[in-house]
């Protein structure tokens, strides 16, 4: 394609504004740049459309690393600057890119690097549990923690107040009604027109990223399939394939047919059960009954070939833990053929029914411009005319061995996040038959190198939610020196603050089913 | 004697009401493919929350403590009016259809403060919804209750259902206005789908249960016991003035006997149809609520139209 050589322009373009290095680590393209031209080069990459994809920071002995991670046209570039220890501070790249404004809030809580100009600097993932000055992530706070026993209750954080005639608040959660993740959503309403609505998260802060630091790959791997539970499958890839790129080595073909099948499995266990509960949270419950059936029989089969139901552990670092035998293949064929026909007698009565339109056409409409500011991702971003998917823009193994053909649709309504994960369904049955079809023998697993001290790499796969980013450090000894675990949920929850706007209260819940977020894969 | 069947026909309203409630979630269980818990398990809930220990907010006043026991109160006052079983009873005399919306009004409105009471954004929020779809549904409930009150020439419902019995099987096109109005009032005043979802946990979305949020143990098995009692109302209502056969007009065993199984099998049908229709459509958005009510007036002010045009004159 004609565009796949921007980086090579926007470099030239960016050398001339500021002092670039470019460092080759694994299959990542790398600029370093000073810190105080951290703000402009974003000023330059959102000139040239490139996409704010994550950030993080990390401490290397007296200084801090940070970087961000851009994409364009499925190529991405990581940027990173060098920072002294002593009164760490930054430009923020949120003034050019809201997406990167809760990630540089979180950086900030947790490492104490201040960024300068930053359009909101409450605290994000700091709630009540670390006592002022006390960063955990830096390397001086202990691993374990300094636990003060039960964590006081986060009473005074500053929400953005409204006022007026007949304006008034509705505090929601953290702990809410349903068996779901805990989170704070603060509404200003005037009668039922929701004029504001603000989000309060971390209240599922876990730290994975503290807890991954001096664990061996087989460890980490466990660790990152549960960064977020539904997305096991995802963010264990996404890690798996960072150390594998900082070890160098591949992964057998094999494998990375059966990763591909386990993340597809996954993919459809998820939208199945997301398409039952947007349409039970406008009191529709037959299409929930119905298709949490349907996902449950989806799930026993996980359980039968794969050993475990949401398929925990069964990716490994160099490959996969469990193999599929020809009997397993037939079942998981057959398997498809049934609920396909089964989908499509549920779906038409559901596109047949005139309330259930009403409910969910036009309501919760987000625009592709805000869809594009905010990088949203996945079926939430393919709602809104976000056009990309790592499987068919950034194919890697196994997906570099078919076609992926992208659900898209433009109306940004809820109707279209549902419409869009019923595509992705279809295309998911097709993609595992596929890859069934391609299994050839082979091995399962590669032979694990010890990677050298201080070798980096960057795992990027399409999760069923979108894009999930994994960054892996290695320290001497096989040990993990920074993990950090970017879900799409992290630039997707900024969205349904947007996306509710003009809607009224009642119709908050399916708006908020629609978009799903991961609290867990949120907060970390 | 005949004050003691009112007291009974009162006290089987009571009894009763969860039974219908469980067989309406029985039968939509069975709509949705799913195994049906026991009719009975409305009872056992119930009985399940008078022994817990009721939990009151420290900012509660004495409203809330006091407003279950009137609104259960209110509600059973409004079950000795309507005629289940026997139409002939001394409670006849009070048993007027404007005594029964005054009934309910009253319930609701301490239900209303109720959730306010405490103060909580979710309670407040339920009762404003509350008051502005009762506000709507009021009207729309006396328009289709007047037509048929019309045609008898009484607000008396006793002496309306022994009109319509004395009649015969007349198709009037004013009371099946009147019945496709009271259907769609029904449904709304008793917190059903489309309208209200009384399965949901999604506090944002409710109505009822959001006024009832913060009440526990014995005080909401009271007031969940009054909601059932108002489902049943409503549908013995329905059942008992448009279908009125086989309802005792002589106070003999025999007759209560035959009127007890003539309305069960009557509100069983009709439960029946409740499930039905709340499996097929969603719920409604908010603001479609006024809407559908205001079809309901329509409905009831055809009704009553019809009524004055093709039947008064004979």
């Amino acid at each position: 394609m004609s565009h796949s050589n921007w980086t090579a322009n926007f470099l030239i373009q960016v050398s001339t504004n500021m002092t670039v290095t470019h460092i080759d680590i694994a299959s990542v393209t790398l600029w370093q740049i000073e810190s105080y031209a951290w703000q402009r080069f974003a000023e330059l990459a959102v000139q040239q459309n490139l996409r704010w994809a994550a950030g993080w920071a990390e401490q290397i002995d007296k200084q801090f690393f940070i970087n961000a991670c851009f994409e364009k046209h499925g190529e991405y570039v990581l940027l990173r600057t060098i920072i002294d220890d002593s009164n760490p501070k930054l430009p923020s790249q949120a003034t050019v890119y809201p997406a990167a404004n809760r990630s540089e809030r979180h950086t900030q809580d947790l490492f104490g690097i201040k960024f300068i100009g930053h359009p909101d600097s409450r605290r994000w993932t700091r709630h009540q549990a670390w006592i002022e000055k006390n960063y955990p992530l830096r390397k001086d706070f202990p691993l374990q923690g300094t636990p003060v026993g039960i964590t006081p209750p986060d009473r005074d954080y500053p929400f953005i107040k409204a006022h007026g005639q007949g304006v008034y608040e509705i505090p929601v959660g953290p702990v809410h009604a349903g068996i779901i993740e805990p989170g704070h959503f603060r509404f200003q309403a005037v009668g039922e027109l929701i004029l504001n609505l603000e989000e309060r998260l971390g209240y599922t802060h876990k730290g994975i990223e503290k807890i991954a630091e001096g664990r061996e790959p087989e460890s980490l791997a466990r660790l990152a399939g549960r960064v977020s539970g539904d997305t096991t499958v995802g963010h264990c890839w996404a890690a798996c394939m960072a150390m594998e790129q900082a070890a160098g080595i591949e992964i057998p073909a094999r494998a990375a047919l059966i990763r591909g099948i386990l993340a597809e499995r996954e993919r459809v266990a998820n939208h199945l059960g997301d398409i039952g509960a947007i349409c039970n949270d406008v009191a529709f419950v037959f299409a929930q009954m119905q298709l949490t059936r349907l996902r449950e029989l989806w799930l026993r089969t996980n359980a039968t070939v794969f050993g475990h139901r949401l398929l925990m552990d069964t990716i490994v670092p160099g490959g996969v833990a469990c193999d599929l035998s020809s009997a397993s293949c037939a079942l998981i064929k057959n398997d498809i053929a049934e609920l396909r026909m089964e989908l499509a007698e549920v779906i038409l009565v559901l596109d047949l029914n005139s309330s259930l339109e009403d409910r969910l056409y036009t309501a919760g409409f987000l625009s592709e411009e805000i869809a594009a500011a905010f990088g949203t991702l996945g079926y939430v971003g393919r709602a809104s005319g976000q056009d990309f998917d790592l499987r068919r823009d950034a194919p890697y193994a196994p997906y570099n061995r078919v076609t992926v053909k992208v659900a898209l649709e433009t109306q940004g309504d809820i109707a279209s996040r549902f419409w869009v994960r019923y595509k992705e369904i279809r295309t998911a049955l097709r993609l595992i038959e596929n890859f069934i079809d391609q299994l050839a023998a082979g091995d399962l697993r590669g032979q694990w190198k010890t990677p050298l001290a201080g070798s980096e790499g960057l795992g990027i796969v399409e999760g069923w939610r979108g894009e999930i980013i994994s960054y892996i450090r290695f320290d001497a000894d096989n040990k993990i020196a920074r993990f950090y675990p970017r879900d799409p949920s992290q630039l997707n929850w900024p969205a349904l603050e947007k996306l509710v706007l003009n809607n009224i209260v009642p119709d908050f819940p399916v708006c908020n089913k629609s978009l799903n977020g991961s609290y867990s894969g949120n907060d970390l | 004697m005949n004050w003691l069947i009112a007291v009974l026909q009162t006290t089987l309203f009571v009894i009763l009401a969860p039974l219908l409630a469980g067989w309406v979630k029985c039968c939509k269980c069975r709509l949705q493919n799913r195994k049906a818990p026991s009719v009975f398990q409305p009872y056992r809930d119930l009985l399940k929350l008078t022994y817990k220990q009721p939990v009151v907010s420290e900012q509660a006043s004495w409203l809330f403590i006091k407003a279950p026991y009137i609104i259960f109160s209110a509600t059973v006052l409004a079950a000795t009016v309507v005629p289940l079983i026997a139409v002939d009873l001394p409670t006849s005399a009070t048993a007027d259809v404007i005594v029964m919306v005054g009934f309910f009004a009253f319930a609701r409105f301490f239900l209303a403060l109720a959730g306010l009471d405490v103060g909580t954004a979710f309670g407040g929020m339920g009762s404003s919804r509350e008051m502005t779809i009762s506000s709507l549904a009021e009207p729309a409930m006396l328009m289709a209750i007047f037509t048929l009150t019309m045609a008898a020439s009484t607000t008396n419902l006793s002496f309306a259902i022994a009109h319509v019995l004395n009649e015969g099987l007349v198709l009037r096109p004013s009371f099946v206005f009147a019945l496709a109005a009271l259907i769609l009032v029904a449904i709304a005043e008793t917190g059903r789908i489309p309208v209200d979802n009384p399965a949901t946990h999604l506090e944002l979305t409710m109505i009822h249960e959001a006024m009832i949020l913060e009440y526990s143990g014995r005080h909401l098995a009271l007031i969940e016991w009054a909601s059932q009692l108002k489902l049943m109302l409503y549908g013995v209502l329905i059942a008992n003035i448009f279908f009125p056969w086989g309802i005792a007009e002589t106070l003999s065993l025999e007759a209560f006997g035959y009127g007890l199984l003539a309305i069960m099998g009557k509100l069983a049908v009709l439960a029946m149809f409740l499930a039905i229709a709340e499996t097929l459509v969603a719920k409604m958005r908010l603001f479609r609520v006024q809407e559908y009510l205001s079809f309901a007036y329509l409905l009831g002010l055809l009704g009553m139209l019809s009524h004055i045009i093709l039947e008064a004159s004979r």
